[in-house]
């Protein structure tokens, strides 16, 4: 397992390495540039020799060759560059915002599986039933969803029955978690259902899958209850799949998060991503791709090995 | 159904059976259109709903009741107007546009990208999963290292990326950036399903006996490989113009993709549009359905599709 371990570590790197290198190149062909927003955004008559001197301050003037090697030596040291927007660091800027976001990850994550595996379970063991058909209503219904319009309809919803709208991302998790679950909890169910239908289909069909398998048909022989059979032989083999897709869908819901944190008016960096695109700004687009190109990789890595670890056939084939 | 015979020819399980002469009297299983209606209630009205949707999008001229930038400013809810009425079906927007009008007309946007960019990404990563495969080698570790580097990003966030980096360029009323920008995210998934559709098929002896033939690799991938993984790719084509037409309405909705006046339903849930929303939920709620009910087609259409022409086939 160590050695797998090691193994899946490794290949990450030149993946990341790949990542870093493409995302710079291709940023550095976006068109307009950011210095003439910048100054005129103050409001001021600016000539060219201010431009110029602008770009050589923000390092913007320099050949390639020597902004990439910057760059990269940078990165080898954590550094990302500062901000050419605000100017501050942009490891900072996003430190002080991606707490949100991670919050919501995980809360969707969280709120997506719980919604999920009753629903698969259920789905599989009461299959061509109405209950069965009622299950695939909902989850076709949040793969065709979009989150964003979801979000809308929940904040509509919570107008209409409570009469109030929830402050979002204004109470710390530390400070008060109580509030803080009621507030974060809508936008987790406005990614989260997307999620959980996806992950709720795998589990139907894996589970259906693993209950026609021969050694099923043994336990049942051998006069196992059928909860044993299912819980132990079953759900047990089923996760699999259904883990491989938890980590898959893990990019959708980082996307689904730059729309959500939109609507709800969040501010994570899902809302950053959108603001530096629009400023062109590219330091800071730069360090944002990074954050979730590696995010995701690092969950999928997690995903592997926690197959890894509940599937052996896959550490010896390695 | 049209998708019929070039695509089943190397899948057993789905080969039209021969008629079986030694067994006069007994009419050959033929999978006829009602088969399909039948076996397929949910891709059938999924195909319904994508019918429907082309019809009003090509006659949207003759189907619509107004003019979509047409404006009535009494029918806005910023004046407490613009309920669904007799007047406007499905209500007036923010400007006092009728809802209706605009989702028709939309459909145009929505289609339109949606089909292109489908069919631009599918391609592309079908032409690029079969050289792969038959490239085998060096040629597929540095292809297939690339794919890994592009599927690192979340399909969002890979056409925001790409909206970025291209300037706007409109061509006939169609924004080509944004479609370069929804294609490209689908190019690496497609061009792994087809890379191990085309692994088992390169396999194959008559690939050898085409090599032997002295053909050359272009005719080879082009002629011989290409064709005989039609199934997947139009399984994957239709399912992934569902995916275009919510990644166009996100990217609209985000303020990056289309740009008004042209109606498109991700924009209409957007800035003013959307500022009424919690007097005038009409303005939001029937530009959601719109795209959810599309989406939908275009999934189940492809679910259908998929258990149709191959039962086996996993994507």
């Amino acid at each position: 397992m160590l050695r797998y371990t090691l193994n899946r570590i490794l290949l990450m790197i030149p993946t990341l390495l790949g990542v870093a290198v493409l995302v710079f190149l291709v940023l550095r062909v976006i068109p307009g540039d950011i210095v003439e927003v910048k100054l005129s955004a103050e409001g001021n008559i600016f000539t060219e020799e201010q431009i110029r001197a602008e770009r050589e301050r923000l390092g913007l003037a320099d050949p390639l060759p020597t902004q990439f090697f910057r760059y990269m030596g940078g990165l080898l040291r954590g550094d990302l560059g500062i901000s050419l927007w605000t100017e501050r660091p942009v490891l900072e800027e996003i430190g002080g915002r991606i707490g949100l976001t991670v919050e919501l990850a995980i809360l969707s994550t969280l709120l997506a599986v719980i919604i999920a595996f009753p629903l698969g379970t259920l789905a599989a063991l009461f299959r061509g039933s109405w209950l069965d058909y009622v299950i695939r209503v909902i989850t076709i219904g949040g793969l065709a969803v979009p989150s964003f319009w979801l979000g809308m309809l929940i904040i509509l919803a919570l107008l209409l029955t409570v009469g109030t709208l929830p402050p979002l991302g204004t109470t710390s998790i530390f400070a008060d978690p109580a509030v803080n679950l009621s507030q974060m909890i809508w936008p987790a169910l406005s990614v989260g259902y997307r999620y959980s239908a996806v992950v709720a289909r795998m589990l139907r069909s894996s589970i259906l899958e693993v209950l026609a398998e021969d050694y099923v048909r043994t336990a049942r022989a051998k006069g196992l209850a059928e909860k044993v059979v299912i819980v132990k032989h079953g759900m047990r083999n089923a996760l699999l799949p259904t883990v491989t897709v938890i980590g898959l869908e893990f990019a959708f819901l980082l996307g689904g998060l730059v729309v959500t944190e939109q609507v709800f008016n969040i501010n994570g960096i899902g809302k950053m991503f959108v603001e530096a695109v629009v400023l062109n700004d590219l330091t800071m687009l730069q360090g944002l791709v990074l954050v979730v190109a590696t995010a995701f990789v690092v969950v999928n890595l997690l995903v592997d090995l926690l197959y890894a670890a509940l599937d052996p056939r896959i550490r010896y084939q390695a | 159904m049209s998708v019929e015979a070039p695509v089943v020819t190397q899948i057993p399980a789905i080969d039209e059976p021969s008629e079986d002469r030694a067994l006069p009297g007994i009419r050959p299983h033929r999978r006829s259109f009602l088969d399909f209606v039948r076996q397929q209630p949910l891709g059938t009205i999924g195909f319904v709903i994508v019918v429907v949707m082309f019809v009003a999008a090509i006659f949207a001229d003759y189907v619509a009741p107004y003019a979509p930038e047409e404006v009535d400013f009494m029918a806005s809810p910023a004046l407490g107007g613009g309920q669904p009425s007799a007047e406007h079906l499905l209500g007036a927007d923010a400007f006092g546009r009728d809802i209706l009008s605009r989702l028709i007309f939309g459909a145009r946007t929505a289609l339109s990208v949606g089909f292109i960019s489908a069919f631009l990404g599918c391609s592309l990563g079908a032409v690029i999963g079969t050289i792969s495969a038959f490239a085998g080698g060096k040629v597929d570790i540095i292809i297939q290292r690339f794919i890994d580097i592009m599927l690192s990003f979340p399909i969002i966030v890979l056409a925001i990326i790409v909206i970025a980096v291209m300037p706007k360029h409109v061509v006939l009323g169609i924004d080509i950036n944004l479609i370069v920008a929804i294609s490209i995210p689908f190019i690496p998934k497609v061009a792994r399903v087809i890379r191990s559709a085309a692994l088992t098929i390169v396999t194959l002896p008559y690939i050898d006996a085409a090599r032997a033939a002295g053909y050359t690799s272009n005719r080879i991938v082009f002629r011989h490989i290409l064709p005989n993984v039609v199934a997947p790719y139009l399984i994957m084509l239709t399912a992934y113009i569902g995916q275009a037409i919510l990644l166009e309405a996100s990217l609209s909705f985000l303020g990056l993709g289309v740009v008004e006046p042209t109606p498109s339903w991700g924009l209409m849930l957007s800035g003013v549009n959307a500022d009424y929303y919690l007097i005038a939920p009409w303005t939001i709620i029937f530009p959601g359905l719109a795209i959810s009910l599309a989406v939908f087609a275009f999934n189940m259409s492809g679910d259908s599709l998929r258990d149709w022409l191959d039962p086996k086939l996993k994507l």
